[in-house]
């Protein structure tokens, strides 16, 4: 017997400004599935990856996007947080003066406590300061950072380990991983897919967009999906992703086209 | 060219010039107070309130701003010292303390002799055996001359205090300067301070201006600040206590010596109308000079902060930093003006202002000027006015934040980062504690 449909994407069409970007896209992911999405610079991957968790720059002409049966597509980004969507940035914002702590403190409590209400305490200090300590400890991460301020003046490779620190801090359960592992060195790879395969469990689902292979060795897909030109031109196991290594995307393109 | 035409008075000007005819005697002061009251209510009164057309008031018409004038503010009763009293005690208790009820200096109410580097005169008392020094020293030695709310201030001014900080001496805690408006009929203030902080003397002035009662208030303070050769001298000035109908007008003259350090920092969250003016000017070599604000709007408030600061002296360094968040259909004004003389060489200033405007009605003006006429000098100025960044706001609400929490962590931060030109961390959590308010009421 399969899972339950975590994702559903029918027909998506999305735009910036008057440029359509995304041109029809179906997918369709179970729980506890973890797919991955591949597909040349331009196809339109960053820009599922941000209609999906509501950024308010991609319109949607066409299609429905549903989490778990829930048609999301008129809710915010904070709702679908709260709904246990999250989304590891390609290039995750950098927000001076607002410390690292701080941001994770107001994050947790609110994904924690969805029907809090403004003005409410938040969770207490002491929870948060041993659950990040021992979090960051798990993912190599240096506890200085936490009395930083957000993403400024990080590293590209530090960025995506934040990402993945504020991941596992969050506990989604459904992930989108942006290109996480592009800028990590060897080693930070492999703790970011230890602790992506930490969180992979029954009920949650992961779509992975990477141009490497070497990544799903790390994180095997159950999926593999190849979008060119805003659609999805085709989707199968991981041997897939071996093929494109060697045949690379000329053939999509041409079929996209 | 002299016979230039007369205009009609405002109701206001009208007020203001029998206020003073009535006034004139009995205000305090020796002759030679008098003398410097008459020229300055003549210039007033010649100019008239400032309107669009004075460049310095371009952005702030007070002629229209101000549609009457209200008579001054009675001598502060038993009453009115029981309400000083009460708000008082909910500040935290510093070791010295200068307190002005409804403009008046109380030394009963003061907290100075824990402190025997600090003297304190009442200005009354000061005015009554003024000599040429205390002409000069009020008036910061010409500095601002010429403005119109100065002038003002200068022809009606009365009850303030003269504070004396000892060459040499280093007041550790912070030196609070208390004026409590009680407000129980519809009143003006005009109170003139001077704080004269000898040759090496280190101090945190914390002025407050704390409003109390419903009635309507027209405040037009001064504080002057001269701080002594190689002295080091930080000044933060805060209001507090709502109240539509309330005009505050702050002057704050500094001049500053040779080698000494001298800044300021003004919160301006409260209040229908508030502008804050400084006017500083070098008197000495290798000096260094820091103004900063922060203006929070709302509603159909008015915040302005204009200043001016004069480089007439090589080697000093001035630094203006100043933020604004306009929400509602508020209005913020920020004018600047360096002048840099010929003298004034290796020169280095930079001015910057920023505002972040929340809704479509809000409303912000920039000036900053520069005016140099020295050749060896480094000089800047910025100015921006946007909205808050989309992107971060998109990242913290897709964290789970919602869109009033995830503006109001951008915003502290945004305000914050004013805030930090405060040396003192005790004020700069009490700044910070208030604008945490001033952002939770926006959701409220
Ligand atoms: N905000 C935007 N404004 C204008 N064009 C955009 C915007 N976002 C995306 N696009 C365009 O849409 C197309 C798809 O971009 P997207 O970032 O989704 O590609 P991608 O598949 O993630 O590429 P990469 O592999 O390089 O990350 C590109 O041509 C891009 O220039
Ligand atoms: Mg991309």
């Amino acid at each position: 017997m399969s899972a339950p449909v975590a994702l559903k994407i029918e027909n998506l069409h999305v735009s910036v400004g008057e440029t359509p970007i995304l041109k029809g896209v179906n997918l369709t992911m179970r729980q506890g599935e973890t797919h991955a999405l591949m597909g040349p610079n331009g196809s339109g991957k960053s820009t599922l990856a941000y209609t999906l968790i509501g950024h308010p720059k991609y319109e949607i002409t066409e299609g429905i996007i549903s989490i778990d049966g829930t048609d999301i597509n008129e809710l915010d980004p904070c709702e679908r947080a709260r709904l246990g969507m999250f989304l590891a940035f390609q290039y995750p914002v950098t927000i001076p003066g607002v410390k690292v702590a701080d941001f994770l403190r107001h994050a947790m409590t609110n994904i924690r406590n969805p029907d809090r209400k403004e003005g409410e305490e938040l969770m207490s200090m002491r929870d948060f300061r041993k659950e990040l300590r021992d979090t960051m400890n798990e993912l190599n991460i240096d506890a200085e950072f936490a009395r930083r301020y957000l993403n400024d003046g990080f590293s590209g490779g530090e960025k995506k380990r934040m990402e993945i620190l504020q991941m596992t801090l969050l506990g989604p359960k459904f992930g989108i991983l942006d290109e996480t592992d592009s800028g990590l060195d060897i080693d930070a790879l492999r703790v970011v897919s230890e602790g992506v395969n930490a969180l992979r469990a029954d009920k949650r689902s992961f779509l992975v967009i990477t141009h490497y292979q070497r990544l799903l060795e790390y994180i095997k897909p159950d999926v593999i999906h190849v979008l060119a030109n805003g659609r999805v031109v085709r989707s199968g196991g991981p041997e897939l992703a071996l093929e494109l290594e060697k045949t690379g995307y000329k053939d999509f393109i041409a079929a996209a086209a | 060219m002299t016979d230039m035409v007369k205009r009609k008075a405002s109701e206001a000007e009208t007020a203001l010039s029998q206020q003073f005819m009535q006034a004139r005697d009995a205000l305090p002061g020796n002759t030679a107070v008098a003398e410097l009251r008459k020229d300055a209510f003549g210039r007033f009164d010649a100019a008239g309130l400032p309107t669009r057309r004075v460049e310095a008031w371009h952005y702030t018409d007070l002629r229209s701003f101000m549609g009457t004038a209200l008579p001054a503010a009675a001598a502060p009763d038993n009453a009115a010292l029981d309400v000083a009293r009460e708000a008082l005690a909910a500040l935290p208790q510093p070791a010295c303390r200068i307190v002005l009820v409804d403009g008046v200096y109380q030394p009963a109410l003061s907290a100075v002799d824990a402190s025997p580097q600090v003297s304190v005169t009442a200005l009354d008392d000061a005015l009554a055996g003024a000599d040429a020094q205390l002409v000069r020293d009020l008036t910061g030695d010409g500095c601002g001359a010429g403005d119109a709310a100065l002038d003002l201030n200068a022809a009606l001014m009365g009850g303030g205090a003269v504070v004396d900080i000892a060459a040499g001496a280093n007041i550790e805690a912070p030196l609070e300067i208390v004026s409590v408006a009680t407000r129980r009929n519809d009143a003006a203030i005009f109170a003139r301070s001077l704080v004269r902080a000898g040759s090496r003397a280190a101090a945190t002035i914390v002025e407050r201006h704390i409003l109390r009662g419903d009635a309507a208030l027209q405040a037009n303070n001064a504080l002057v600040i001269r701080t002594g050769d190689e002295a080091d001298i930080a000044h933060i000035w805060v209001a507090e206590g709502q109240g539509d109908r309330q005009l505050h007008i702050h002057s704050l003259l500094a001049t500053i010596g040779d080698k000494a350090k001298f800044s300021s920092f003004g919160l301006l969250d409260t209040g229908a109308f508030a502008r804050r003016q400084i006017f500083a000017r070098f008197d000495g070599a290798g000096a260094s000079l820091d103004l900063s604000g922060l203006a929070l709007v709302r509603d159909r408030d008015h915040r302005d902060t204009t200043l001016v600061v004069e480089h007439v002296h090589p080697n000093c360094k001035s630094s203006e930093y100043f933020k604004q968040i306009v929400d509602g259909a508020g209005t913020g004004v920020f004018q600047g003006r360096i002048s840099v003389s010929r003298e004034a060489q290796k020169t280095d200033g930079a001015m910057k202002s920023q505002t972040i405007l929340l809704s479509d009605d809000a409303a912000m003006y920039n000036k900053p000027e520069l005016e140099i006429f020295a050749d060896d000098v480094a000089c800047g100025h910025g100015a921006t006015c946007g909205s808050l960044d989309p992107d971060q706001l998109f990242y913290a609400m897709a964290r789970g934040l919602p869109r009033p929490q995830a503006e109001a962590l951008l915003l502290e931060a945004f305000g914050e980062d004013a805030i930090d030109r405060v040396a003192n961390e005790q004020v700069r959590e009490e700044l910070t504690g208030r604008l945490r308010h001033w952002l939770a009421g926006r959701t409220a």
